[in-house]
């Protein structure tokens, strides 16, 4: 279990349990769904732009406790963010998980998606991960 | 005679596996069933001593290999109790084969305004070839509903069915539920109004016996790889006149009785449907895995995978917080369950760090498992080399979990 204590990190559990910014808002004036065709998981991912900066992300998802993670914390992480700097984030994020060999250094800027890291011992499970971030980055701004 | 289930398990050398420090246990025969000794040594043993391609070479291996393709042939027409060896068309499995009927048998007989019924526990290579089919010919594809116990509601079924109906296309028994169909009586009820019925067996011919003509089916489907045979090959049985009845799947070497620029004339069945080179020692790898099958005592293994079913129900119900889909009296031996606070996925990884092989998803049956308002269920399916004792190692990792996520 002591491996899986590090993939299922308390910051997860509880992101798990009670995801931040969790459900469709009043009003919104942007919004994604992705889909992992491989599992059926689905997520919704809702937001504003003010000026240049994302807004009032919030999600909705039928999904693991890994993707419920990453897009709880998503939702707080890139809330002021432009989508240059998201996309940045999403981009080293990204190739952290996908890195095999030394260890990742996602270091300062990354708050709590740090816990997300130990992933990319599970290559079947990135996906998971990575749900929200792409339907928030590809979506339509 | 006892069942020996260790003795059973020492013929499956990949079941001594170790997951880290943790023995293999392997819960995901609806996937794939593991090879006994006897399959991996016949695929060994033709390509050290048979390989060579059939129908066409006359030297001594082309022979040695189109015999045992043959031969191969009659062991899977007798294991189908198929009247004769020429209703047995070797194909890549049990989607190749339900595709060659939808675009062979479909193309031929079935036109705008026709009617096809499946049901709403077929996996997706039992729903796309005939949405592909409709789609083309512009008839329409019916679905028989399921009941909260996952049973097919048969009542439904009898106001679907009409003159319409051309083709009733339903699954043996379920992958994702294990229920066991009413078979006999869907195919009773096709014919009384002319239609045809072809059956899924992927997840059948492994755990019981098939007769395909006191069935009276018309076409009956299934793969290798979950028969104890390697994948990438598996069967169609077509009753004889309907398949001399229908055109080339695909063209192409070996099907072929004479081509000229202008007009090709083609083989009679099953030649006719198996252009090209076929997985030829995947086929003699099915016949022996099927040997190996009717060597042992069926009844017994039945009655063992029963055993196993009923303990696994039970133990899993401990768990507090497990619901199970598909409660049918009649099922093959798997279990499908959600954890309450525990994605399947997440339960998928947790189990597999205790060396536990499970399937999470929706097992490609996305229309089922929207019927029961959930996206993934986690599956828990056995045969007989699998122990209590690998399902009470189930049910503690599953009490574990449980803890970890509440």
């Amino acid at each position: 279990m002591s491996d899986l204590l590090q993939l299922y990190q308390e910051i997860i559990l509880r992101h798990n349990k009670n995801p931040r910014n969790y459900g469709r808002p009043g009003s919104f004036p942007h919004c994604a769904s992705g889909h992992n065709p491989l599992c059926g998981d689905q997520v919704t991912v809702y937001w504003s732009v003010d000026g240049s900066c994302l807004s009032d992300i919030h999600f909705e998802s039928q999904g693991c406790a890994i993707s419920r993670a990453s897009a709880s914390i998503m939702t707080e992480l890139l809330a002021g963010k432009t989508t240059e700097e998201a996309s940045a984030l999403y981009e080293e994020f990204s190739a952290a998980l996908k890195n095999q060999g030394e260890e990742p250094s996602l270091g300062e800027g990354f708050g709590e998606l740090v816990a997300l890291s130990e992933v990319r011992k599970y290559p079947s499970r990135i996906k998971c991960a990575t749900l929200a971030w792409q339907a928030l980055l590809e979506g339509d701004f | 005679m006892s069942f020996d289930v260790s003795k059973i398990r020492q013929e499956f050398p990949i079941l001594s596996t170790r997951v880290g420090q943790k023995p293999l246990v392997y819960l995901d025969n609806a996937a794939t069933t593991q090879k006994p000794r006897a399959v991996i040594d016949a695929l060994e043993s033709y390509y050290t001593e048979t390989n060579a391609n059939i129908h066409r070479g006359v030297h001594f291996l082309a022979e040695k290999a189109t015999a045992a393709y043959e031969e191969a042939r009659g062991v899977v027409g007798k294991f189908l109790n198929a009247a004769r060896a020429e209703e047995i068309v070797f194909v890549r499995g049990t989607t190749e084969g339900i595709n060659l009927v939808a675009s062979s048998f479909g193309n031929k007989f079935i036109a705008e305004g026709d009617e096809v019924i499946i049901s709403a526990m077929e996996h997706h290579a039992n729903i796309v070839p005939w949405q592909l089919l409709c789609e083309e010919k512009g008839a329409h594809l019916k679905v028989i509903p399921a009941d909260e116990n996952g049973e097919l509601e048969m009542d439904a079924f009898d106001q679907l069915l009409s003159d319409k109906t051309k083709m009733v296309s339903v699954v043996h028994a379920s992958n994702a539920l294990g229920t066991i169909n009413p078979i006999k009586s869907i195919i009773d009820k096709s014919h009384a109004v002319g239609a045809r019925v072809l059956i899924d067996g992927a997840q059948a011919v492994g755990h019981f016996p098939v007769d395909v003509q006191k069935l009276n089916c018309d076409f009956f489907v299934f793969s290798g790889h979950k028969l104890f045979g390697s994948t990438g090959v598996g069967a169609i049985y077509g009753r004889f006149d309907l398949l001399e009845s229908m055109p080339p799947y695909q063209g192409g070497g070996d099907m072929i009785n004479e081509v000229t620029f202008e007009k090709t004339t083609y083989k009679e069945p099953p030649g006719r449907f198996e252009a090209g080179t076929p997985n030829i020692a995947g086929v003699i790898g099915m016949a022996r895995a099927i040997e190996y099958l009717e060597n042992l005592d069926r009844a017994l293994l039945l009655q063992h995978e029963e055993d196993l079913l009923h303990h696994a129900t039970a133990r899993l119900n401990e768990v507090e917080g497990i619901k199970i889909y598909g409660t049918s009296k009649n099922k093959v031996s798997l279990v499908a369950f959600t954890l309450e606070g525990s994605h399947p996925h997440d339960m998928a990884t947790v189990l597999d760090a205790d060396g536990i092989a499970i399937r999470a998803g929706h097992h490609c049956t996305q229309p089922l498992h929207s019927r029961y308002g959930i996206t993934a269920t986690a599956r828990a399916s056995f045969a007989f080399y699998n122990t209590r004792e690998e399902i009470d190692i189930l049910t503690e990792s599953l009490k574990k979990i449980q803890l970890l996520f509440a």
